[in-house]
């Protein structure tokens, strides 16, 4: 347990050794076997630390690691020290677990780039930030990991640096991401001056009895402020899918499994101070569904293959922040476990198909009838395609399922109807982007395009996330209430509301489960019936249908609305400040102040002409001056006579 | 004379080359580079003589200088100076050797010159404890700089180079006029500041000499809208020049605030610091917003440094322990990523001859040594935890946080945001996007002694950042002796009940 840190050790010394030397002196064999080792090395430890701490009664399962004094100054002592508790190993394991298979998967996919070596450096800096975060004991740590992994995903989503659109996508998420922690930090000035401190235990102990409700809910409100930004919910999701820049086993691993879950942690993490503002619940809950909403509609009709899956990762962020919001973050925590095996199982997949059709093609109107010449790759897909879709016994469905049943249960009717809809909405989508890509006549170009299985170094690693969305549903069967995932957990979330004080239910289990699967069925038949079948709707119906398409093709215009909003008039505002107001206002004066002075006194002219040694002369002449009136003053007040009253 | 030495040994090594032959540029390179070095190294020995545990002035040397007037030669050194120091140590044996901008072989000798006399100068400034004393190193520090912007300067040297002059010099003239005043008004026939801190003057007299003393410092820094000769100096000016005027000079202005503006005038600093608090928060969000349209990077670099330089004013007019101490901290940490990144736009003028954002894109391709170094530097002026940037402005948004001009930290905060705006779309510009063909044919990655002049500073960045005890450790107790000092001397009686707290908004 003492060595737990040896988990963030490898990663960084992965990274260093890649980054400095692996353009240099390493051979490709060498980063190819650093790369992926050291977050090999680092899931041993996550489950070495595990273990460890099943072995605990669960009232000890929480470890603090002190490592270094880092902020030390004034009343502030910010350590360099790491919390081993249930929460948090879920987390390691999840980062380096999936981490260390997209890693493995990276060797094949990236090996013919030329800034291979860059490109591993990087990722295991990602790791290492990741886990820092995850495994800080306090805010300001905490803070420090998410800047770190907002730079990795800036650096990752830039990693083509030379394509405008990359280049831009990079600035974009940095940026974005930035207004959000704008406030996390605010968020962090309030709780280190209420508390005094940024360490977790103190805080969450202290909590109830100094916060009052409006600064709790200030507080929780900032933190989500933050979390917004960097888990892509509304209104700042607008860089995730052009994040979809980076190479894909990026996109699989921070912009779908770990990174952008992030925002979900950050509320698990603190969700006692959540507890104590229901106004902030209440927001995170509603954020989050109507995120899941919005999002998913979008994914309906985005012919771009990564697209489809970074809304649909947006929108089943969205459903782990419902769970948080009403209180269910044992049940928010394994969705995002399962999400994470899913959504890195299609991206990956995803990339596999790009790779067969000879690199970056993502345009599903592009591809069609691949499941002859990628058999494995069609079959991976379409088991994530069906656990996102919430088909059992995968892992999808038991996650979703439990969000939803919570929601209504602990009487959030609207929210988990909104849910339930959208459910079906992500059956249709999913299943539409599997028949696109796979199903139906090819429509790509036969002639210059020869798709081609990928190597088995792709093939294992999407096998092994296959094998975990089948089986990964055993963490917790909700539906026979077998939950050895919740009751890890439940150290940590052990003041889970109202789970005792149940409402009479309008609906029954059964009832909800039926009514989920009657909502797959629906989104997976329609599915079904448009790109297999081929059926058309009526002419009538599709006309009226085309404004909302635009609608819904163009993401109901958000970046042209934030651009006209915000990018042009601040542009406007800086234009103005820079040249009228500098430049002409305010320099403006001093130059008439100098030409003031320049017309009063004709000698100063030569000074504007550059003969400053005169000008010098002057100087030293008004010094002299003046210190001689000095001495004479001071001889005279040595006399007695001076002015200078004690 | 521990202290005499680090200050006047650059004075010496100025004067040796003076006497060299001109033609010897070996010669003088050497001296310059070793004077300089050795400057550095009485640096790093007075970082281990220095006593943290104590928190007032220590090594202090005193001897008489004019008696008559009660001029005394008088330095002395604590935690706040100790770190100003340091930096002044590290920055200039970098700016004698870059083989970066305009300076030619032939013209080396006064350049060395110069730069080493204005060394003196500032080491000067941050050790004197006597005012006329601090006066004499206050001025000489122009002199230099004006010569430097004049001979080596840009197109509109000339201009920018008198518009610098006049405009510092007036300031400055206003403090002459101040310490005379309070010399007389004291009437203790001394200079010596640490006599004239106990001093209770009157209200109105007070006031009049904090805002003459604030004038001089404020157009240094500069604190907006007293910056307006910063965009055509820092532009005009060569590398180095720019260098030592954003990472050297602008503390100077700083230093002379905490020094002398507080410890002094703590009655009308206490009235006036919400209006100054107004002007630092004026300045950073001005700075960063005006940054974000300039085509020149040396324009965009500039405007960034005065919006930083109003984070850093921002601390030290608050005024609370963390706040000052962060701002503190800060001004070293913004002498070395101001320095890095303008010794970047130096590299990337030396090979493409160019300034202007739009003539870039992909020089990460070309120069991907070069880009990684300048990646850390960037990130420090973002702000980026793990580099140093981020422990200062923490520290300084805290810290403000702590007093009751919550309200500016809130808005301060917004600078995370801004300084990602433009220097990621510099960033962008520059070294992404395609690659220009015009590039490559001058592009060569970084030079092996060019990474030595680069290295040391991104690790300086890294190195407080991860580890920025030791800098604290030695800041924290003078900050604390330097704040109760002052409120040893308020008249009003301020209460110190909200948690760290030290000032309270005036009430009528």
């Amino acid at each position: 347990m003492e060595l737990a840190w040896l988990g963030l050790l490898f990663p960084l010394l992965g990274a260093l050794l890649n980054g400095l030397l692996g353009r240099s002196v390493l051979s490709k064999r060498a980063v190819s076997g650093i790369g992926p080792g050291a977050v090999g090395l680092a899931f041993g430890v996550a489950v070495w630390v595990w273990l460890d701490l099943l072995k605990r009664p669960p009232e000890e399962r929480s470890v603090t690691l002190k490592l270094f004094d880092w902020i030390a100054v004034g009343g502030l002592d910010a350590p360099v020290s790491l919390l081993i508790d249930p929460l948090s190993v879920v987390m390691m394991l999840v980062v380096t677990g999936v981490g260390f298979l997209i890693h493995v998967y990276s060797v094949g996919y990236m090996g013919h780039d030329p800034d291979y070596p860059r490109y591993f450096a990087w990722l295991n800096l990602f790791t290492f930030s990741m886990l820092l975060l995850v495994m800080a004991d306090n805010f300001l740590l905490l803070f420090v990991g998410w800047e770190l992994v907002g730079l990795c995903s800036y650096l990752l989503i830039g990693f083509w640096f030379t394509r405008p659109s990359a280049a831009a996508a990079a600035k974009k998420a940095f940026i974005t991401t930035r207004v959000g922690d704008f406030g996390f930090m605010v968020g962090l000035l309030l709780i280190f001056a209420t508390f005094g401190t940024f360490s977790y235990g103190p805080i969450f102990e202290q909590a109830p009895q100094v916060l009052s409700p409006g600064l709790a809910t200030a507080i929780t409100l900032l933190l989500f402020a933050g979390a917004v930004g960097k888990s892509a919910q509304i209104p700042l999701h607008v860089w995730l899918p052009d994040a979809m820049e980076g190479p894909t086993p990026v996109s699989a691993l921070i912009h779908a499994a770990t990174m952008v879950t992030a925002g979900v942690y950050l509320v698990a993490r603190a969700h006692v101070l959540y507890e104590l503002a229901p106004v902030s619940m209440a927001v995170v809950a509603a954020v989050g569904v109507v995120t899941a909403f919005f999002a998913a509609t979008i994914a309906l009709v985005n012919p771009d293959i990564k697209r489809v899956l970074a809304y649909s990762t947006i929108s089943q962020l969205g459903y782990m922040f419902l769970a948080a919001g009403v209180g269910a973050y044992a049940a928010g925590l394994f969705h995002l476990t399962s999400h994470a095996f899913m959504k890195a199982l299609l991206f990956l997949a995803a990339g596999s198909v790009m790779h067969a059709l000879g690199g970056e093609e993502t345009d599903m109107r592009r591809m069609g009838g691949l499941n002859r010449h990628l058999p494995t790759t069609w079959k991976v897909f379409l088991i994530g395609a069906l656990a996102m879709s919430g088909v059992p016994p995968l892992v999808g469905f038991f996650s979703k399922e439990l969000i939803l049943e919570e929601a209504f249960v602990l009487g959030h009717a609207g929210f988990w109807l909104l849910g339930l809809i959208t459910a079906g909405l992500t059956a249709f989508y999913m299943l539409r982007a599997h028949f696109l890509t796979f199903h139906g006549a090819p429509r790509y170009d036969a002639k210059s395009v020869h798709p081609h299985e990928s190597p088995p170094v792709m093939l294992w690693p999407l096998r092994a996330l296959a094998a975990l969305t089948v089986v990964g549903g055993a963490l917790w069967l909700s539906i026979v209430d077998f939950a050895p995932f919740e009751r890890f957990l439940e150290p940590v979330f052990r003041a889970e509301p109202a789970m005792e004080a149940r409402p009479a239910l309008a609906l029954g289990k059964g009832a909800l489960i039926a009514l989920s699967l009657g909502a797959a069925a629906a989104g997976i038949g329609l599915a079904w019936l448009l790109y297999i079948k081929g059926w058309r709707p009526a002419a009538g119906l599709r006309r009226l249908g085309r404004p909302l398409y635009a609608l819904l093709d163009n993401k109901y215009y958000v970046d042209e609305l934030y651009y006209a909003l915000f990018v042009a008039p601040g542009r406007a505002l800086a234009e103005l400040l820079s040249g009228p107001v500098d430049r002409g206002l305010l320099d403006g004066l001093v130059n008439g102040v100098g030409r003031l002075v320049d017309r009063v006194g004709g000698a100063l002219r030569r000074v504007e002409s550059g003969y400053i040694r005169a000008y010098l002369d002057w100087v030293l002449v008004g010094t002299l001056i003046v210190l001689v009136l000095l001495y004479v003053y001071a001889w005279g007040w040595s006399w007695g006579w001076g002015g200078g009253g004690r | 004379m521990w202290l005499t030495a680090i200050v006047f040994l650059p004075a010496v090594g100025a004067l040796l080359i003076a006497l060299l032959p001109r033609e010897n540029v070996g010669l003088t390179r050497a001296v310059a580079l070793l004077a300089s070095l050795a400057t550095l190294g009485l640096g790093v020995g007075l970082f281990f003589a220095f006593d943290p545990g104590q928190p007032g002035m220590q090594l202090i040397e005193e001897a008489p200088w004019i008696p008559a007037l009660g001029v005394s030669y008088k330095l002395g050194v604590d935690g706040i100076s100790l770190l100003l120091v340091l930096l002044t140590v590290v920055i200039v044996p970098l700016l004698l050797v870059a083989p970066w901008g305009r300076v030619e072989d032939a013209s080396y000798k006064p350049f060395a010159a110069l730069v080493l006399l204005l060394e003196t100068a500032v080491l000067g400034v941050f050790l004197a404890l006597d005012l006329v004393l601090f006066y004499v190193f206050w001025e000489a520090m122009l002199i230099p700089m004006y010569f430097l912007i004049g001979l080596w300067g840009g197109e509109r040297r000339a201009y920018a180079a008198i518009k610098f002059f006049l405009y510092t010099m007036a300031a400055s003239v206003l403090m002459l006029v101040a310490i005379v005043v309070l010399y007389v008004a004291a009437g203790l026939g001394t200079f010596d500041l640490m006599q004239l801190q106990g001093v209770q003057l009157g209200r109105s007299v007070e006031f009049w000499l904090f805002l003459a003393f604030v004038a001089a410092f404020a157009v240094k820094v500069p604190v907006w809208p007293l910056h307006s000769w910063l965009p055509d100096a820092y532009a005009e000016a060569p590398f180095a020049g720019t260098v030592l005027l954003s990472a050297l000079m602008s503390k100077a202005g700083l230093y002379g605030l905490i020094r002398f503006g507080w410890t002094l005038f703590p009655n009308a600093a206490y009235e006036l610091a919400p209006w100054l608090l107004g002007l630092a928060l004026v300045g950073l969000l001005y700075g960063a917003l005006v940054a974000t349209v300039q085509r020149d990077l040396k324009r965009m670099v500039a405007y960034s440094s005065l919006s930083h330089l109003g984070l850093v004013a921002l601390g030290i007019f608050a005024f609370g322990p963390l706040s000052l101490a962060g701002s503190v901290l800060q001004m070293v940490n913004h002498g070395i990523y101001i320095a890095a990144l303008f010794l970047s736009l130096a590299v990337l003028w030396e090979r493409f001859a160019r300034r202007n954002v739009d003539e870039f894109g992909g020089v990460m391709r070309f120069m991907p040594r070069f880009a990684a170094l300048f990646l850390v530097f960037m990130l420090a002026s973002v702000a980026l935890p793990g580099t140093n940037g981020f422990v200062g402005e923490v520290l300084i948004l805290l810290g403000t946080f702590l007093t009751p001009h919550k309200a500016y930290a809130v808005v301060a905060a917004l600078i995370a945001v801004l300084s990602a705006i433009y220097m990621l779309w510099m960033t962008q510009r520059v070294f992404h996007n395609p690659p220009n063909p015009e590039l490559e044919p001058r592009a060569r990655d970084l030079s092996i002694k060019e990474v030595a002049l680069l290295v040391p500073l991104a690790l300086l960045i890294l190195g407080i950042g991860i580890y920025p005890k030791p800098l604290l450790a030695r800041v924290e107790p003078s900050v604390e002796a330097l704040i109760a000092q002052a409120q040893s001397r308020l008249e009003r009686v301020h209460d110190p009940q909200a948690q760290g707290a030290v000032v309270e908004e005036a009430t009528p």
